[in-house]
């Protein structure tokens, strides 16, 4: 474990790197016309904008709330301390996030690794063995992708207080699965179909198992898809706030998604406090796709690409 | 996948034909009422399009679709072209898609933010530039919650967009562009007459799931604007969930839901049809 968290750290610092790398600009210029300063200027003015939301809420979580009550840019006094994270991470005013952030991952890494297992199996024999049913089967499972939650969360809240699953992540756990399969499986197929089917006819030849070629041929082949799988199911899955809403409702199982309007409050808002709190729910998903940015771009885009 | 998703889809189906409690077969009526009977009573009935459509959420979704769909195609696209050759750009293309990787609650809470009265880079910038009299907590009021709600999704969802049009771009061939500029055309021409129309598959796709995105809207107004003031920035899936889950009526909240996953299926069925012919 302290092996993984080490190697994930350095995964996050090689990316940081490379993004410094990045803005180094090269010595050798090309040369300059107005247009291409016209469109440094539009490219620098979008990323200010897109970036003033989330610097206004950093600053804010890191000064007091009266400082900033009339805006984060008022820099005149300026307090640093952290006395928002400590208010948000042991819940003054509502359920603690360290509890919340705990119950989210207990739910995500599971709610993510499950569903990759079960779809890697199904679309690999999606994409070997051929049935007369595949192709129906095809069409279901594009139907199944664009089904809104809303559409089952009526008879799953039903199904769930009977079994006495609400306020339990089993359920929620696997009701993320059966949501994240039809994706996964699509993603897989597609990949998998790509991969040259003949170095696994040689090991079938040489007397191996089904079983065996998928688990020494075509797994290590598939590492970069199921990175591109783990980054999206992660971030969907710890993101996912109506599930969640329905299906959790003690107040001391609820997931880290469900505390942030929790600190809206009903009359005064505290927005350093509000801040604070966003600050730790966004930071888990933002690591993740700093780190594996390639993977989760290109699994995202790959998805889209093919429908 | 049989238990959590095509069980319920059909008992979904099933509890949108029955009457609350008693649960008698009561056909179409809860669809009559979600349609055309349900009148919220904190809506002003004077604001026309509210008062002589009742269907006050679906009509949301649709403005939303109006607003939103067009300018995060033009975003994106804009986007993806311009950062393409400026220095810098992948760091840009990153700020930019963050909005669509922190939870949609989060962007919920960034952008009433930034559309608070005090507190507000809108209402701060509005001050500087003299018409500081507007300045006003924009999600919190009738006329202005919707729109205040659909540019924050516009800011959070041209990432998305940006992002699947730069895979788009990969795939011209360099080599068009080359002999468009031997040929002497002009950027204008060669963005209209290469880069568009080679992107046309990348825009259906691009266009399908944003208004997969805009119908199943939901974090984002439960924590910016709560459906309200009023239910003025309601929509189809916050309707679903207050009717059923705060009204404890299943039967009108499963049969908005019904409503909103024959859209859904109606923009993907015109997907799979368009990407076959393709």
């Amino acid at each position: 474990m302290k092996a993984l968290i080490l190697a994930f750290l350095n995964r996050i610092k090689t990316s940081i790197r490379a993004f410094f790398n990045k803005i180094r600009l090269p010595t050798k210029k090309p040369k300059i016309t107005s247009s291409t300063i016209l469109a440094h200027v539009i490219a620098w003015v979008i990323a200010t904008i897109w970036l003033i939301p989330f610097l206004g809420v950093f600053i804010a979580s890191i000064r007091p709330l009266s400082e900033v009550r009339f805006g984060w840019w008022n820099l005149q006094p300026f307090t640093l301390n952290f006395n928002n994270y400590v208010d948000a991470w042991a819940g003054q005013t509502t359920s603690p996030l360290s509890t919340a952030m705990l119950n989210s991952l207990i739910v995500t890494i599971p709610a993510t690794f499950l569903p990759i297992i079960v779809s890697a199996l199904a679309a690999y024999s999606f994409a070997r063995f051929r049935s007369r049913t595949k192709d129906i089967l095809f069409l279901v499972l594009v139907l199944l992708q664009t089904i809104p939650q809303q559409m089952v969360i009526v008879p799953i809240y039903t199904l769930f207080s009977n079994l006495s699953l609400l306020n339990n992540y089993v359920g929620l756990i696997l009701l993320h699965t059966a949501f994240g399969l039809p994706w996964q499986v699509l993603f897989l197929r597609n990949f998998f179909s790509t991969l040259p089917i003949e170095v696994e006819e040689a090991a079938l030849v040489d007397g191996a198992s089904y079983f065996k070629i998928f688990r020494r041929i075509v797994l290590p082949l598939t590492l970069p898809a199921l990175a591109s799988l783990v980054s999206l199911q992660f971030v969907f899955v710890w993101n996912d706030f109506f599930f969640a809403l329905v299906t959790i409702l003690s107040p001391s199982a609820k997931l880290a998604p469900q505390i942030i309007p929790l600190l809206i409050g009903r009359y005064e808002l505290n927005f350093s406090l509000l801040a604070a709190g966003s600050v730790l729910v966004m930071i888990l998903p933002v690591a993740i796709y700093v780190a594996l940015q390639r993977y989760y771009v290109r699994g995202l885009t790959a998805g889209a690409v093919k429908g | 996948m049989a238990i959590f998703v095509l069980y319920p889809i059909v008992d979904t189906v099933y509890v949108s034909f029955l009457s609350q409690g008693k649960g008698n077969f009561v056909g179409l009526e809860n669809y009559n009422y979600v349609l055309f009977q349900k009148v919220n009573p904190l809506i002003n009935t004077a604001n026309i399009l509210q008062g002589v459509f009742p269907m006050g959420a679906l009509i949301h979704n649709i403005i939303w679709i109006g607003i939103h769909l067009p300018l995060t195609i033009l975003f994106g696209m804009f986007f993806a072209v311009l950062l393409r050759d400026v220095k810098g750009g992948t760091i840009i293309k990153a700020i930019v898609f963050l909005g669509v990787v922190v939870p949609l609650v989060v962007g919920g809470v960034l952008f009433r933010y930034v559309f608070d009265k005090d507190a507000g880079v809108v209402n701060a910038a509005l001050r500087v530039i003299g018409l500081g009299d507007f300045a006003r907590d924009w999600t919190q009021f009738r006329d202005t919650s919707l729109f205040s709600v659909i540019l924050g999704s516009i800011w959070i969802w041209t990432g998305f967009a940006m992002i699947i049009y730069s895979a788009g771009l990969e795939g011209i061939p360099k080599e068009m562009y080359e002999a468009a500029s031997i040929d002497g055309a002009s950027r204008w021409k060669t963005f209209w007459r290469i880069t568009v129309p080679m992107l046309r598959s990348t825009t259906l796709v691009v266009v399908t799931l944003s208004i997969l995105w805009e119908l199943k809207i939901f974090d984002i107004v439960y924590v910016a604007t709560r459906g309200g003031p009023g239910g003025a920035s309601s929509v189809l899936a916050f309707d679903m969930y207050s009717e059923a889950f705060q009204a404890n009526n299943l039967g009108t909240g499963a049969a908005i839901a019904v409503i909103l996953t024959l859209m859904t299926f109606g923009v993907a069925a015109y997907l799979v049809n368009r990407m076959s012919k393709l």
